[in-house]
Parts: structure tokens; C-alpha cells; sequence
């Protein structure tokens, strides 16, 4: 059954923009996907809302919609392009509910859609909690017991029978969203609650706890002619009760014999034959009652997911791309073995080293939020590392995530040993992000590993491998370092870093004499087939063992050095950059080669670049890299901060940086060298000063005035940055902040109240500086630049201030000597530009300005560094759309109980969408819109703004009034308007008691809110915003957003948006 | 971690790998081949078709589950030696009942640990499977790679005689069940049953317990067994087992079968296959490296299905011998050699892999029940039965 001739065109669906629990594995799968599919010779439509993705560059699919992902804007391309099949599967749970959504309203049969992957039968079989249950018990699998309830009430009822504890599991929601244990009553009550406003469908399952059980995956693959292969078995270190993305995994299954490994796959392959999943990828995940081996089915994900990019990067099959083609007829015997190329990809992957995926977590964005885990994904990346141990690939692991962590340094130093025994215990029993760190504090102080079993229910296998791990490291601090032993410790994963400071001696101390015994790591290939049949892929990761099999060979080469996990701050935009950097290299006749260790990315898809090296990203690693491929040119321009933290020291060990040199970086970063520069330039900064102490910020604060805006300098997406109103705030702030800078110095500012924020993104050759776009926020200066809503061009700059921001960023790149990408930005304060920061290095915008202007920046900036000139490729000149294009972010806020939505200085947002449209106000609905926020057409609308907002409020409430909106204010706010005679009701704020305004909008009776609170009324207000978070009311926290949202109102009130492909916006 | 013991691998061809001892001290010699199963060590360790072979495991983490009385392929370890990257002496499962480092030792079986298994895969790979000695005894690589070079090697060498039973014995232990073990028929069960004599050329466990799970009364008798032997318990059918080595060193196992052929419905399986094949008139050969391990994916020529394979052979059956005289009924997608024939006209059929599995996937189990069938229809459609279950297997 080769490709069915039927089909000539097919829909995919994206996942829309990057949320806990969707990350860029769906660009990876659906750019896979896309790819595949147009080999085959098919038309292919996207749909995505995200430009930050490769999936959406207008030369990969035929035709490209960056539109919201609704099933109204879905239905308008449907019926504009008539594809024959909508394949659901490559894109995440988003692209499920949709299918559904459009299967369901009769969209699809009214314009003759096939679904192809997985049919609606198999995805609600999958999908409905109960019909999964009953599909189960029907085959004799065991489930845990469990109920599905659609009340509070059915809920109490079930819980009676069920006993506590019970896990929550709302369904249809992303990432666990919603999910929670409950032990008592109290709890149960209000987590049934929440999960039930979380589901789409007001449903959830109460489920019988498996805490502590062993947990496992597996990834099936099915094609229409029932070939049922198992691609991956996966481990979760950490036992049931902490969702999957939140578990530190471990690929192959570790602790399982044949026969019990056997029953899993047997369970397995009647599982997606019982769904009926037709063709693709599926994970299923078994727990496993480690006394007796009970084994029961958990959940089941008809698709693609998380756990399949890792499956894929972790074996070498490209899942994605074979679910592709599986779903437009071919057979898993028809498809070659990229790797092998002699044999099909019809065979299950065997592995021969041992994997390793840790998590990557944020809890110190978000004040109030505690690192406990459970049931709900809060993790915002990860990292995986392959080693031939798993004590090498754990160590590996650690230290690919940039956590300052460089093996298990201890956690508890300092401590006396009753404070330490406490601190152990307690982060040991309650599942927690650093947990694995106590484990090794734990055994260090004399802990068995039972009595670790014992504490956490982690496997005594995995306990075991830390507590080698453990040893190694007294034998390492208290012996000679003689080669043998240097060679086992390398052998085990440790860092030179950490041996060095395990040993209390510098890092290029233990490099020199490592480097002096001949101790260097040798590569070895990711195959699928451990070592069975030739390999033609270099996929690479490094070892110490014997046998080097990639020997590099002498063609001109340039390495890119990727950006690692995600974090807010740094994601998916950093990885669209180096992928472009690669393909545009490549093209240029370089061998490219990729460092990363980020598993859900499509830089580390092995198809993309010459070699691909599955590395941690840091100083060592690297280095071992250039040594032996020894590159014409490393780029760090492109992975975000961690690729240019290490450009000083790779430059300083010789390493050819190319592009703008590592000084210009310094330049840019280093807070006095930066002040001679703009002084020389004569441009305008707001007044700062640069902080070595307590003392010198206080002071330095009192001589510029307060608002001052405070950082620690060299960090990414603001992190611990605040803006301080006061003396009292500064202490405040002083006290706690300075761990997150690793000792770095702090930069105060004077903060522009209430200035115009824009974002310059330009390219320079060294001979030209070619501007790429101008930004105007929609948020004011004070917002972090990655959080605010921008539009391209400029909503409100004259055009004298345009050509000024425009000279200045070109003053900036000359003087600066940029070769390759540059990012400034500038507030204008009461008419005048201010330089805030300037970044020589790709940044957050550019994938979006590439596809607002139709120029693939990172590509020229690319070509660019290696040598070539923007003349080359015609681009010699701004490129400003006639169209308007708007960014807006999309916040985890609902993940993070407790947790404010105020946008401030530090960066929250995890990902963005992209709205095009003819005017700016259209484009902004647009954007709202695919970022979820329901504008609403009528209805009654909630304000409650601070005193200095009060005098732009005017026009907002004349908007709303004249479209029909009745208003609703808190005493101060309605007694404002009323003056202004414009009719608003009063409420009571919620301190004021009841009925209140949360009454009022947990009534649902409000459509939207707008509530700008000052500092001391934050507090106040916390539980409005919360409520409108959880009850999914769009709400608006600064008075630029809610004016630019009324503009957006009135806008879809004349008229709903229409969608366009990206090829017709810039061919037009 | 103890002090470690150094042990030395040497090959023929006198590559040499330094590692570590582990299991029993000493030396042993035989031909090196490397499985690819992540899991199953165990069932690895007691196949009787590795006696006369040195196994290294790809997967580089071996110690893990540790070893239970459940998982043993026959009474006893009959690899000559292992070979594995990391050595784990702390295992962790539930079924556990003694470390690994135990089981070798108390069977007197060298083992060697840290060693670069990839790159001794990889050489295998290109240089073919050859002859190896192990040694925590003797240092000296170059006597270890002279002892390696005049080892016997598997060519034309009988092996099956040192691992087939003595006397014949009746087996009635059936499936393995997570909760209670292996389950037992009845006595009523197996009064009912069709009864098979199964030929012992170094049977695994796990064959004997899917024909009782498939309704089986099952007799075995020893690898010299002659056909007027085996038509004189006048089973329902024959089933020709697994075994090590050389097919073409068993000329009495050969001539039996032949003297069976057309008269009993016959299974085979892997050597019991490959001797079908030379009884049939036939070549074999022996392969580069073989294939040792759980995913090696195979076709249904027929139905065009594929089933994911458990494989332990270092010899193949020629197709192009068999030409006429049965028709190629499986084939291996990886190199597209032989792996399963059917009789024309007559009532045989056998595979060149586990379908048994243990260790591997439970895909192929079906040809048990084929066999069942087979064995069922045999006594009323003689030499058509085979073609009748065929096509009723195809229309189902």
C-alpha cells in the first residue's frame, strides 16, 4: 500500500503558541511532518498562530496560515483551500481539540475533509477518560478505579465510594493542566472545583492514587496494515504522582525484565489496536506496583507528543516524519531507515547507551509559586543527555541545564547536620525540582539508600547510581589524580568543573592535566540499532571509552552553538535562528555543524545540519568539540545567552567566534564600557549607575530619583528585574535579589514612567547596517520587552522619530562592529529616544519581523557573518510591510496557583502569536484571539484603575460606552467617571465584602476586565485577576492594552477577521 | 565498587579489549557474537543455542533486574562467556532473587565488564563473528590471541549432542502469569490434549510451555532420536526444536526428519528449521555475524504482515536450494534472507526465529496455534491440510 492517490492536498494543524506542556517538539513534529509530505509530492496547508516556529517559514508548506487557531479561522481556510485530508496528529493536544471540534460542528464533511492519523471514534476513545476506562477493561487490562464526574455534587458522591486520596484529572486539557492530588476533604473540594473549570468540557476523572508506583511509557507506531512496532520504552525516575513532563526519565526501561517489559508491549499493541488509532505515533503510559508488579494503564495519547520528540531523539527514528507518511498510505515496510538507509523502518530501535531527560523549571519567575510537583505540568523545557551509563548521561544531563549546576554539588553546605537532616528530609518526601540534589545530600550524610527509597519511592536502582556517584566523588576529592581515575571519572559523567571543585583546584587546572594523560572524550553514533548495521547520519554524542567512530574530515566547517533548554526568557525564537543559521550555511557550501542538548527542538533533528553533536552547551563540551573539528567559524550570536556566556572564554581559548567579535558583546553588556559608548555617540540613556553594594544602589537610587528600574547585569528576559518606588522597596529588593546574578554587579536606572517602548531589529555586514523592523510595544516602558504586545511598523512614532530610532541603531551597530544581527531597544520619554539596552545578537523578534517582512534575517545574518554582503542577496533596504503585523504574548499564569498575572520588568510569558491584518486594530484582535483572550462584543465590563491611570482612562470608557458596553467600577473609579459623565456602577472590592466583584464574576456576569493596580493596591486586587485567569475573562492590566483591546473590539464589530497565507502577503 | 580483577578479551583476528572480571575467574574460549535485546539477559545466558559462543550484549547496562528462578531457558548457563559494558551488582526488581555476578560465578561462567562494547560490535560487525577468548587469568594478549586462533570455531561442529537431553521426559508446564508462575493443565486437560514429540536438539523452556499453552501433550526425546523411534509413540505431530552450531554437523538429525517428512505434521524452529531445510535437501550457510537479538522485523509473504522477531542464529537456509521443494513463506526485511518455509504438498513448515520469543516481542506466537491446526486437520485432509489453514488464516 504505497501513497494513496486520492489525496493531493492536506491541512495540518499547528500548536499555536508555546505553553507549559506544548513546547517546540510540535515545531520539530510538524515541520518533520511537512517536510515528508511535500516529498511525497502533496499540497500542503498549515495553519499555526505562532511565527516563531520553522514550520511556518513560507518556503516550507505550500500555503501558510499564520492565523488564529480557531476552529472559525480554521473553517475560512478550509474553505478557501479545499485540502482532502486534515492530519490532527503532529500537533499537539491543540490540534486534536480542534480536528474534534471541526469533525464535530460538520465543518469537515461539509467540505469533504478526510481525517487522517487518527479518526474521530479513535481520538474520543482515547481521549474521554470513560470510554478510555471501559476500552480498557474490555481488553482485561487493569485500570486504576476510577469515576468521571461532571459536578461537584457527582464528585462528593464518587469520592465516598472511592476513598481519598483520589488524583483530579480534568480532561481534554493540555499538559495535566488543572490536575491535582487530593488527601483530605478541604482540598478535595476546592481541586475538583478547579479541575472542572479547567476542562472544556466540565469533565473530570477522579482517579484511585498510584503515588509512588513505578512509571513508564511507551511509544507505539501503527500503519494501516496493522504493523504494530514499539519505537521506545521510557522510565520515569520519578514515581507516579508527578506528571510525566515534570519526571526526570530515563530511556530505555531500566528496572523491567523481558517478561514484564513483554507484557507492557503486549499491552501496548492491543491498546492502540482497541482505540484504533489507524497510522502514526501514539504514547501510552503503564504504572507498576514495584512489590508485586501489578501493572496498570494510565493514559494513552493518540498522537505525537512530548514523549515522542524525546523517543525520536533518543533512538534516531524520526517518529514525526514516518507518522507522516504512514498517514497518507504508506507502510512501515515501504519507508527506509534514514540511519541505515538498508534496512526499513519497520523494526523497533535498539539503543545502546542510556538517556537521560531532566526537566526545566522557572519557579523563580513567579513569586509566590512553590516547586512542589504533581499531577500538573510546570515545567517550561528540558534537556536530555545520552551517555553509555546512565551515571554519565545523569551528570550530563545536569549540567546541560545552565543551572549553574555542574554535577550534584552539594545543596545543604553550610548546614549543621540537624539543619541539613531537616532541610533532606523535607525536600525529599515532597516531590520538588531539586530533588535529586537531597538524594545525593542523603547518601552523602550517611543516608542508606532504602531509607531514600523509603523517603521518595524513587527506584533503589536509580538511588543506587547516585550513591556510586557519591563514592566517586570522596575518591576523587581525597586521591592523587592518576590518569586511570581521572579516566573513570570522566567515564561516570563528572565535569572537569566539578572535579575541580571537588578537589578545590581551578577548572583549567583539571582540563591541563586531563589533557596531559591523554583523557579526551571520544564520539560515538545515535543508530537505532546499536551498532548492528552502518550508520550514515552523524548524530553524535561524546563518551570516554575506547573507540572514536565520527574521525571530522577537512571540509570548510561552521559550528552553531543552540540555546539549550527552553526557559522564558530563551525559546523556540533562539532555535529558529540556528536552524536558519545551518540551512543557510549549508547552502552557502559549508558543512554545518549543531550543538545542542535541547531534545524538543528542531536544531537537533538530525536532517538539519551536517553533523549534529547531542552535547551540553557548556565551556568543556564545546571545547572538546572545536578541538577536534577544529570549525572555520563558531557562531553564538544565535542560541539566545547561553551560547554568548561562553564567547569570551571560547575566543580566549583561541576559538574562531565569528561575526560581531566577543568584545563588542562585552561592550554591549558591560554597563560602563556601554555609557563611554553611547557618551561618544552623543545619544541619550536614562541616568543610571552601576551597584558593586548595597550602599552604592541606595545611594546611587537617591541621586537619580525614584521610580528606578534595577537589574543584575548579564541576565536573560529580566530576570530579577523590578522596578522600586521607594527607598523601603529597595532594601527590600537588595535583600533577597542578588543570588539570581551570580555575584554580578547591578545596574539602576531611572524608570521613564508611562514612556513608549520600541524594539529595533537590524542587520549589518560591516559595511551596511540594513534595518529589519521597527516596533512600537503596545505596553509601556516598565513592561519587559517580551511580555508586551508589539505591532510592525509603528502604531503611533511620526516619522521624524522613526528615522531617528533608525540612525541611532545604525550609529550603534557601526560603532559596535556588528557582523550578523543586532537588537536595540529605545524608550521615548516625553519626546526624546532613550537607548535602554542594545543586543548584539539574534533576539526574540526576528523570526516574527522575518515573516512580518517576508526576509529571512537569520539566514542573511548567517551568510553574512561568513563572509558574504547584504548587496549579495539584494537586501539593501528596509523592507516596511504594508500590512500591520502584531506580536502578543501568552502567559503560564494558570499553571502557578498563588501567583500574580501583573506584568512587570521580569519576563513570564512562554510564547507568542502573531496577528496580520490591514489596520493595527485588526491585527491586534487577531493576535488576542489566537492567544485565547475572547474579546467580547457586549456585556459588562469591570474597571478598576490606579490614580495615575485615571486621566487616560477617558477615552477607553467613552470607547466601550459608545459600543454598547455597560461598566462596572470599583468607588474610586466609577466616582471618576461619573464626572466625566460617562454611566458606570459601583462595586464592592472584595475586601469590601459581599456581594463583591469576584461574586459578581464568578456569577458570570462580567465580560471583561481592566484593572491597572498601583503597588500597595496589588494585594487587593490579586483575587480579581485570579478569578478572571480562572474563569478565562480576558483582562487587561495596563490601560495601553485595554485601549488597544476597545480598538480591537470595534474593529470586529465591523467585521470578523479574514484569514490570508503568508506567500500572498508578500508576493501581493 | 571492589578492586576490580583486570580480565583481557582477545580475538582471533587479535584485536584485544581490557576490562574488568566479573561472574568466575578463569578462562573461555568460543566464537564472539553480540545480541541486540535491551532486555532478557537472563533467557540469553540458558539458551542452549549459544553453547560454543562468547555473547556480548549491545545494550550497555547489564545486571539491572538480576537474575529468578522463572527466566532460565533450560536448567543451566550454557553461553561460554559474557560480555557487557557495565556490570550492575545491585539489581532492582521485584522478581529478583540473586545478582548477576552470583549466577555466573555459581555456574562457573567468565564474565568481562568495561569494555568499549561498541567498538567490539562494530569490529564484529565488519570483520564477522570469530573465534575469542576470555581470560582474568592469563594477561598476555598474544597467547590469548594464539588460544583464540586455534579454538574450534562452530563450522562443521556438533554441538547439539552436549546440549540435548539424555532420555526422553514428558513436559507440562504451560504460561507464565505475573501473579501465580507457570500455569499447569490438568490431568484431564492433557488426557485430551494432541500429543507432539518435540525433538531436543537444546530446547528452550519457552517453546515446550507455548505448545502445552496451545493444547499440547508434549513428549521429548533426545537429538539422536531416529524417525522410527518418534512414529513409534505415533504422536499427533513432531516439532523440531532450536539448537546450536552447524545444521550440516547433525547428519543423524537430518535423516530423521527426512524419515518424517509426509508422514507427521512437523514444526521447526531455528536449527530444528535449518535442519528441515538440509532433510528437505537443501544448503545452509553460515552468516557474517548472524542475527542475536529482539527486533529483527520479518514478512508474512502471504498476508504481507510483519512481526517484530526474536532471532539467535549464526547460519541461514539458502533459498535458492530450496527451490521446488517448499515454498519461501517468511522473509527478513533487514538482508532479506530466508526465515520461514512451507511444505508443498506437505504437511511441514518451519521459521528461522523464536517465535517463542523470551527474550523478544510475542508477535509470532500465532504458529503455535498454526501448528495446533495443523495437527488437527492433518488426519482428515493429509497433505492439503497445510493449504487449507492457509487460506482460512487468510480470509480471517
Amino acid at each position: 500500500m504505497p501513497l494513496r492517490k486520492d489525496l493531493k492536498s492536506i491541512l495540518l494543524i499547528g500548536s499555536g503558541p508555546i505553553v507549559i506542556g506544548q513546547a517546540c517538539e510540535f515545531d520539530y513534529s510538524g515541520t518533520q511532518a511537512v517536510k515528508a509530505l511535500r516529498e511525497e509530492g502533496l499540497r500542503l496547508i498549515l495553519v499555526n498562530s505562532n511565527p516563531a516556529t520553522i514550520m511556518t517559514d513560507p518556503e516550507l508548506a505550500d500555503r501558510t496560515y499564520i492565523e488564529p487557531m480557531t476552529a472559525e479561522a480554521v473553517a475560512k481556510i478550509i474553505e478557501r483551500e479545499r485540502p482532502d485530508a486534515l492530519l490532527p496528529t503532529v500537533g499537539g493536544q491543540t490540534a486534536l481539540n480542534l480536528a474534534i471540534e471541526l469533525a464535530e460542528s460538520g465543518v469537515l464533511d461539509r467540505f469533504g475533509v478526510e481525517l487522517i492519523g487518527a479518526k474521530l471514534d479513535a481520538i474520543k476513545k482515547a481521549e474521554d477518560r470513560d470510554l478510555f476506562k471501559r476500552a480498557m477493561i474490555k481488553i482485561g487490562l487493569e485500570v486504576p478505579a476510577s469515576e468521571v464526574v461532571h459536578s461537584e455534587a457527582e464528585a462528593a458522591r464518587a469520592c465516598e465510594r472511592l476513598g481519598l486520596p483520589l488524583i483530579i484529572r480534568p480532561s481534554r486539557t493540555l499538559g495535566g493542566t488543572g490536575g491535582s492530588i487530593a488527601r483530605d476533604a478541604g482540598e478535595f473540594r476546592a481541586r475538583v472545583r478547579w479541575g472542572l473549570e479547567m476542562s472544556p468540557n466540565h469533565e473530570v476523572l477522579l482517579e484511585e492514587s498510584v503515588e509512588g508506583w513505578k512509571e513508564f511509557e511507551l511509544e507505539v507506531m501503527r500503519d494501516m496494515a496493522d504493523n504494530v512496532v514499539i519505537i521506545c520504552s521510557i522510565e520515569n525516575l520519578d514515581p507516579m504522582g508527578v506528571h510525566t513532563g515534570d519526571s526526570i526519565t530515563v530511556a530505555p526501561a531500566q528496572t523491567l525484565t523481558d517478561k514484564e517489559y513483554q507484557l507492557m508491549r503486549d499491552a501496548a499493541l492491543r491498546i492502540i489496536r482497541e482505540i484504533g488509532v489507524d497510522t502514526g505515533g501514539s504514547n501510552i503510559q503503564f504504572a507498576i506496583d514495584p512489590a508485586t508488579g501489578r501493572m496498570v494503564v494510565i493514559e494513552m495519547n493518540p498522537r505525537v507528543s512530548r514523549s515522542s520528540a524525546l523517543a525520536s531523539k533518543a533512538t534516531g527514528f524520526p517518529i514525526a516524519k514516518i507518522a507522516a507518511r504512514l498517514a497518507v498510505g504508506y507502510r512501515l515496510d515501504e519507508i527506509p531507515n534514514d540511519i541505515t538507509k538498508k534496512t526499513p523502518a519497520c523494526f523497533e530501535p535498539t539503543i545502546d547507551y542510556v538517556v537521560t531527560k531532566i526537566p526545566r523549571f522557572t519557579f523563580e519567575k513567579f513569586r509566590g509559586a512553590d516547586d512542589e510537583l504533581g499531577p500538573q505540568m510546570k515545567s517550561v523545557g528540558e534537556v536530555m543527555a545520552i551517555g553509555r551509563t546512565f551515571k554519565e548521561s545523569l551528570q550530563k544531563a545536569l549540567r546541560s541545564l545552565e543551572l549553574g549546576s555542574f554535577g550534584f554539588e552539594s545543596r545543604v553546605l553550610g548546614m549543621t547536620r540537624e539543619q541539613a537532616f531537616a532541610a533532606i528530609h523535607a525536600r525529599l518526601v515532597v516531590p520538588n525540582s531539586h530533588r535529586l540534589y537531597y538524594v545525593a545530600d542523603a547518601l552523602r550524610l550517611g543516608a542508606s539508600p532504602a531509607e531514600v527509597h523509603r523517603l521518595t519511592k524513587i527506584d533503589p536502582w536509580f538511588i543506587d547510581a547516585i550513591a556510586d556517584i557519591v563514592r566517586a566523588e570522596a575518591r576523587i576529592s581525597g586521591e592523587p589524580l592518576a590518569p586511570g581515575a581521572l579516566r573513570e571519572a570522566k567515564a561516570m559523567g563528572f565535569s572537569d568543573r566539578r572535579i575541580a571543585d571537588l578537589r578545590g583546584v581551578a577548572e583549567e587546572e583539571v582540563a591541563r592535566r586531563r589533557r596531559e594523560f591523554g583523557v579526551t572524550p571520544v564520539y560515538k553514533s545515535v543508530d537505532t540499532c546499536g551498532a548492528e548495521f552502518e550508520a550514515f547520519t552523524p548524530y553524535l554524542y561524546s563518551t570516554y571509552e575506547g573507540e572514536d567512530e565520527a574521525p571530522p574530515d577537512a571540509r570548510r566547517k561552521i559550528m552553531i552553538l543552540g540555546g539549550g533548554p527552553n526557559r522564558i526568557g530563551q525559546g523556540i525564537e533562539f532555535d529558529y535562528c540556528c536552524v536558519h543559521a545551518s540551512l543557510a550555511l549549508k547552502e552557502a557550501g559549508f558543512e554545518t555543524i549543531m550543538v545542542n542538548c535541547n531534545p524538543e527542538t528542531v536544531s537537533t533533528d538530525y536532517d538539519i545540519s551536517d553533523r549534529l553533536y547531542f552535547e551540553p552547551l557548556t565551556f568543556e563540551d564545546v571545547l572538546a568539540i572545536v578541538e577536534r573539528e577544529k570549525p572555520f567559524g563558531v557562531i553564538v550570536q544565535f542560541g539566545g545567552q547561553t551560547p554568548l556566556k561562553l564567547a569570551t572564554a571560547l575566543a580566549r581559548a583561541g576559538v574562531p567566534v565569528l561575526g560581531t567579535p566577543p568584545d563588542a558583546i562585552d561592550r554591549a553588556e558591560d554597563r560602563e564600557r556601554f555609557n563611554q559608548l553611547v557618551e561618544q555617540l552623543g545619544l541619550r540613556q536614562p541616568r543610571g549607575i552601576l551597584a558593586r553594594s548595597a550602599a552604592e544602589a541606595i545611594d546611587g537610587a537617591a541621586r537619580i530619583g525614584y521610580p528606578v528600574l534595577i537589574r543584575p547585569s548579564y541576565v536573560l528576559g529580566g530576570r530579577a528585574m523590578e522596578i522600586i518606588a521607594d527607598e523601603n522597596g529597595l532594601r527590600a529588593y537588595l535583600e533577597q535579589a542578588l543570588q539570581a546574578s551570580e555575584r554580578r554587579p547591578l545596574l539602576v536606572d531611572r524608570y521613564l514612567a508611562g514612556a513608549i517602548e520600541v524594539d529595533v531589529d537590524a542587520i549589518a555586514d560591516g559595511e551596511r547596517v540594513v534595518i529589519g523592523g521597527v516596533m512600537e510595544h503596545v505596553e509601556h516602558a516598565g513592561i519587559h520587552s517580551g511580555d508586551s504586545a508589539c505591532a510592525l511598523p509603528p502604531r503611533t512614532l511620526d516619522a521624524a522619530t522613526q528615522r531617528s530610532l533608525i540612525e541611532q541603531t545604525r550609529m550603534l551597530a557601526r560603532k559596535l562592529g556588528v557582523v550578523g544581527l543586532i537588537n536595540v531597544q529605545y524608550a521615548i520619554f516625553n519626546g526624546e529616544i532613550y537607548i535602554l539596552e542594545v543586543n548584539p545578537r539574534a533576539s526574540r523578534t526576528i523570526p516574527f519581523v522575518s515573516k512580518a517582512i517576508g526576509v529571512p534575517l537569520a539566514k542573511l545574518a548567517a551568510r553574512v557573518m561568513a563572509g558574504a554582503k547584504l548587496a549579495d542577496f539584494g537586501f539593501t533596504s528596509e523592507r516596511v510591510p504594508r500590512h500591520v503585523a502584531v506580536k502578543e504574548s501568552v502567559f503560564p499564569f494558570v499553571r502557578f496557583p498563588g501567583v500574580d498575572t501583573i506584568l512587570g520588568p521580569e519576563m513570564k510569558s512562554t510564547g507568542e502569536v502573531m496577528g496580520i491584518g490591514e489596520s493595527f486594530a485588526a491585527a491586534f484582535a487577531k493576535a488576542e484571539i489566537a492567544a485565547s483572550t475572547n474579546l467580547p462584543a457586549a456585556g459588562l465590563v469591570f474597571i478598576s484603575v490606579r490614580d495615575a491611570d485615571k486621566p487616560a482612562l477617558e477615552p477607553i470608557a467613552r470607547g466601550l460606552a459608545e459600543m454598547g458596553f455597560r461598566m462596572v467600577a470599583t468607588r474610586g473609579t466609577a466616582r471618576h467617571l461619573n464626572q466625566l459623565g460617562i454611566a458606570c456602577d459601583s462595586v464592592n472590592k472584595v475586601g469590601q465584602g459581599s456581594p463583591h466583584i469576584v461574586d459578581l464574576m464568578r456569577a458570570g456576569e462580567v465580560a471583561m476586565v481592566i484593572n491597572t493596580p498601583d503597588q500597595q493596591g496589588a494585594a487587593d486586587s490579586f483575587s480579581i485577576r485570579r478569578t478572571a485567569l480562572e474563569t478565562r475573562l480576558p483582562f487587561f492590566t495596563t490601560l495601553s492594552g485595554a485601549g488597544a483591546a476597545v480598538e480591537a473590539i470595534a474593529a470586529l464589530k465591523r467585521e470578523r477577521p479574514g484569514v490570508r497565507a503568508l506567500q500572498d502577503y508578500h508576493t501581493a | 565498587m571492589n578492586e576490580a580483577r583486570e580480565a583481557i578479551l582477545a580475538l582471533a583476528d587479535g584485536r584485544i579489549f581490557r576490562g574488568r572480571a566479573f561472574g568466575a575467574i578463569g578462562e573461555t574460549a568460543g566464537e564472539a557474537v553480540f545480541n541486540t535485546s535491551m532486555t532478557g539477559y537472563q533467557e540469553v545466558l540458558t539458551d542452549p543455542s549459544y553453547k560454543g559462543q562468547i555473547v556480548c550484549m549491545t545494550y550497555p547496562e547489564i545486571g539491572n533486574v538480576g537474575v529468578n528462578p522463572d527466566d532460565e531457558e533450560s536448567s543451566r548457563i550454557y553461553v561460554e562467556g559474557f560480555v557487557v559494558r557495565e556490570y550492575l551488582e545491585r539489581p532492582s526488581n521485584w522478581r529478583a532473587r540473586m545478582t548477576l555476578g552470583e549466577y555466573l560465578e555459581r555456574a562457573g561462567v567468565i564474565g568481562i565488564e568495561g569494555i568499549d562494547t561498541r567498538a567490539l560490535v562494530r569490529h564484529l560487525r565488519s570483520a564477522g563473528a570469530q573465534e575469542a577468548v576470555i581470560s582474568s587469568v592469563n594477561l598476555d594478549p598474544d597467547a590469548l590471541v594464539a588460544k583464540a586462533r586455534t579454538a574450534p570455531g562452530l563450522i562443521g561442529r556438533d554441538l547439539v549432542k552436549e546440549v540435548t537431553c539424555e532420555r526422553p521426559y514428558d513436559w507440562d508446564s504451560g504460561p507464565w502469569r505475573r501473579e501465580s508462575g507457570f500455569v499447569r493443565p490438568s490431568a484431564a486437560e492433557l488426557a485430551a490434549a494432541p500429543a507432539v514429540v518435540a525433538l531436543d536438539y537444546g530446547i528452550k523452556r519457552n517453546i515446550l510451555r507455548r505448545l502445552v499453552a496451545t493444547g499440547f501433550r508434549v513428549s521429548v526425546l533426545p537429538a539422536r532420536a531416529t524417525a522410527e523411534q518418534v512414529l513409534a509413540l505415533n504422536p499427533d505431530g513432531v516439532f523440531l526444536s532450536n539448537g546450536p552450531a552447524d545444521p550440516a554437523a547433525v547428519p543423524y538429525a537430518i535423516e530423521t526428519v527426512r524419515g518424517l517428512l509426509g508422514k507427521k505434521p512437523i514444526f521447526g524452529i531455528c536449527l530444528g528449521h535449518q535442519i528441515l531445510g538440509l532433510a528437505l535437501g537443501g544448503r545452509t550457510f553460515k552468516l557474517g555475524f548472524g542475527h542475536h537479538g529482539a527486533n529483527h522485523p520479518v514478512m508474512d509473504l502471504r498476508t504481507r504482515r510483519v512481526e517484530i522477531t526474536s532471532q539467535n542464529h549464526g547460519f541461514a537456509v539458502d533459498a535458492d536450494s530450496l527451490q521446488g521443494k517448499a515454498e519461501l513463506s517468511h522473509l527478513n526485511l533487514n538482508d532479506h534472507t530466508v526465515e520461514g518455509l512451507r511444505g508443498i504438498g506437505a504437511p511441514f513448515f518451519s521459521v528461522q526465529y523464536h517465535p517463542e520469543a523470551s527474550p523478544g516481542p510475542h508477535d509470532s506466537d500465532y504458529l503455535f496455534g498454526r501448528f495446533r491446526r495443523l495437527v488437527e486437520e492433518f488426519p482428515r485432509h493429509g497433505a492439503e491440510a497445510l493449504d487449507r489453514i492457509t487460506a482460512a488464516e487468510q480470509s480471517a
